[in-house]
């Protein structure tokens, strides 16, 4: 859902307490309202949120406090208990911060409704799989949760600050305006600044100003929410990088679904064939073969039924062969390695595979790499005039590389149908990428690259 | 071999079942239980106490390698049961542990596909079931083509020797095979014997031993 920033605020009225101060209608809107429930509700946050955040704080409050008291002493002698706090505070908030910042920021982000007209919507990305942990390490990973930790931050200290200073104006106003009647109390003379209020005309005169002054005050509050509705949604609406980098997430995701979803057909139909056709086929050979064992050599129907059962035999072959292109057996039983070694050994070239997998891959991540090495191997084998192949695994922080190199006359490209684009293709829906190499006169080397979480 | 050999096979596929009871039938077995999965067949062994054992290796509910360890479980139990298993590939590591298994004779590691030369498998069958050992002769050549081969300081003549020796032959039926004289296979075999390093021993079989050599040294390079 994209909303539209560049619209002109005035058409529709204004959508935030800054835009509505330029409207001449102004005072007898609601947005002095609405900026002063925003107000109040932030001092009741505020405090609330105080609480556990002075907490966290409380480290770093009390190395500030050895570092400024103390005296005389040398500030080498209190580095050591300084360092500490400041360290520990560190932690405490990194680690705790999240957990207060990310409920703080859903309120004020709904709370932000009262003084913005458009959506606020979170940058949080969804988590995907159950459980604590994927959410935490989702959450504690992205940009919007460490800004609704710094928006926590600034409610607590900078927040007061600023409302403290700009409200001192509208007290001041209120208490001109009720001069009169702290006056007539007798509750005696007052102060404000160097003026001294002693009497009923001194008293009459400073209501005069506050009435006057009076209609500043909804500008103050309006002014006052605007600002700090403009920080809040700076740090707690999604911003465009967000939503992209959201989307693309979306979509590698879904681009990875569609890869698995194709891998686990591929199993479906494999499995299929080998329960189905391929038990069917196996049955009749045999019935045809126990059929010949009974008919006279002599009889007509016996050079038929030979050739019938020769062919039988012949469709057995081929349909083992598709089956194990499909989806090889080997592949769900046994594994990437077993598997690349039984390619290696149908490969009409000799072909050394090195290296040490411990542990099954994801499925989709053995059935990219098998079928990589597969074409690879092909290639070599009818274009490279190669005399030998290596093939080597490696997994190491949170990759697969594969490569596969050989000594022929080079030349491979993968623009000329050599399946090869195909696979690229392939890689590249599982997050990975393939590198080759291959000058004319050799050697060719191709390299996979896959990311394999442990 | 008693004159009536008592036959307990398991496997998944109905039509295939079907169709190795009738060649059981036909080439003079007595079939005795035809069962569905592991289970069923170590508990059909355990009631028939049957002569024979065909299986195949991938079955029910796993699908892995349950008639596999099954025929193991049962040969460890009786050592003199015959037991033929077939598989869907070839797997040099399955041969290796059923020639391990009991004494490493009577037993078969055979590719499904070879039921379908009727006569062949029932030869084979009957070859166990004497007492021969039989390895499919594709895990023979899978295992030659290896190249990082530890047998690889065998001639090309003892290699063809010691594929037909783990084809379970005799020293005669080797020397026919190779159109060479019976005291020529016994050196070869004499040859095999000292380069894979088995010393002769009264209670041990060697050829088997060899074979195992060849099938471990497979076994070995592959993930097992």
């Amino acid at each position: 859902m994209l909303t539209d920033e560049s619209r002109n605020p005035m058409e529709n009225g204004p959508t935030t307490p800054l835009e509505s101060l330029r409207q001449r209608r102004f005072l007898i809107s609601a947005w002095p309202w609405r900026s002063l429930g925003y107000l109040l509700t932030t001092a009741l946050v505020a405090a609330a949120v105080g609480v556990p955040w002075l907490i966290l704080g409380t480290p770093w409050l009390f190395a500030l406090h050895r570092l400024t008291s103390g005296g005389f002493q040398p500030v080498e002698s209190r580095l050591g208990v300084v360092l500490f706090g400041t360290l520990l505070g560190a932690v405490l908030i990194a680690v705790c911060g999240p957990l207060i910042g990310l409920p703080v920021a859903a309120l004020e982000r709904r709370r932000l409704r009262l003084i913005s007209t458009r959506p606020v919507e979170s940058g949080h990305a969804r988590v995907r799989e159950p459980g604590p942990w994927p959410w935490l390490r989702t959450r504690y990973t992205e940009a919007a949760t460490w800004r609704a930790v710094g928006y926590t931050f600034l409610l607590v200290t900078a927040a007061p600050l600023l409302y403290g200073a700009v409200l001192l104006v509208p007290l001041l106003i209120l208490t001109l305006l009720a001069a009169p009647f702290l006056v007539a109390d007798g509750s005696g003379p007052f102060e404000i600044g160097r003026i001294t209020i002693d009497s009923a005309a001194s008293a009459r005169w400073a209501a005069l100003v506050g009435l006057l002054l009076f209609p500043l005050v909804p500008y103050l509050l309006a002014l006052l929410a605007g600002a700090h509705g403009a920080v809040a949604r700076l740090l707690l609406h999604r911003g465009a990088d967000d939503r992209l980098r959201a989307e693309l997430v979306e979509v590698a995701h879904s681009r990875a679904r569609l890869v698995d979803a194709f891998e686990s057909e591929r199993r479906r139909i494999e499995r299929d064939l080998h329960d189905g056709a391929q038990q069917r086929l196996v049955s009749l050979t045999l019935q045809l073969g126990l059929a010949r064992l009974d008919l006279p050599a002599e009889s007509p129907a016996a050079g038929p039924l030979a050739t019938a059962h020769e062919q039988a035999k012949q469709a057995m072959v081929e349909l083992r062969e598709i089956i194990h292109g499909i989806h090889p057996q080997i592949l769900t039983e046994r594994g990437l390695p077993a598997a690349l070694a039984e390619l290696a050994d149908r490969c009409p070239i000799p072909v050394t595979v090195q290296g040490d997998l411990s542990g099954r891959l994801p499925g989709h991540l053995e059935a990219a790499t098998y079928f990589v090495v597969a074409e690879a191997l092909t290639n070599a084998a009818r274009h490279s005039a190669a005399t030998g192949v290596r093939v080597d695994l490696a997994r190491q922080d949170g990759q697969l590389t594969v490569r596969i190199s050989d000594d022929g006359h080079g030349g491979a490209d993968p623009a000329h149908g050599t399946g090869l684009t195909g696979l690229a293709d392939r890689l590249a829906a599982v997050g990975g990428r393939m590198l080759l190499s291959s000058p004319p006169g050799g050697p060719t080397l191709l390299q996979v690259e896959l990311p394999c979480p442990r | 071999m008693s004159p009536v050999t008592r036959v307990v096979l398991a496997e998944d596929g109905v039509l295939l079942r079907e169709g190795l009871v009738g060649l059981l039938d036909r080439f003079g077995f007595t079939v005795v239980a035809a069962v569905g999965d592991a289970d069923a067949l170590v508990a059909a062994a355990a009631e028939q106490q049957p002569d024979l054992v065909v299986t195949d290796v991938r079955m029910p509910p796993d699908f892995t390698d349950e008639g596999l360890r099954a025929a193991v479980r049962l040969r460890h139990d009786r050592p003199e049961l015959a037991v033929v298993v077939l598989s869907q590939y070839v797997r040099p590591g399955y041969a290796a542990e059923l020639l391990e298994s009991g004494d490493g004779q009577r037993v078969g590691y055979l590719l499904k596909d070879r039921v379908v030369d009727v006569a062949e498998f029932a030869a084979v069958l009957h070859q166990v079931v004497a007492g021969g050992t039989v390895v499919d002769p594709e895990v023979v050549r899978h295992l030659l083509r290896r190249r990082r081969d530890p047998l690889a300081r065998l001639s090309v003549r003892e290699r063809d020797v010691l594929a037909l020796i783990a084809e379970g032959r005799s020293n005669a039926s080797i020397a026919r095979a190779l159109v060479v004289s019976e005291a020529a296979v016994g050196k070869h075999v004499g040859s095999i014997l000292a380069k894979l390093d088995l010393p002769p021993t009264e209670d041990t079989n060697r050829r088997v031993l060899a074979v195992l050599a060849y099938l471990g040294s497979g076994a070995g390079s592959s993930a097992d």
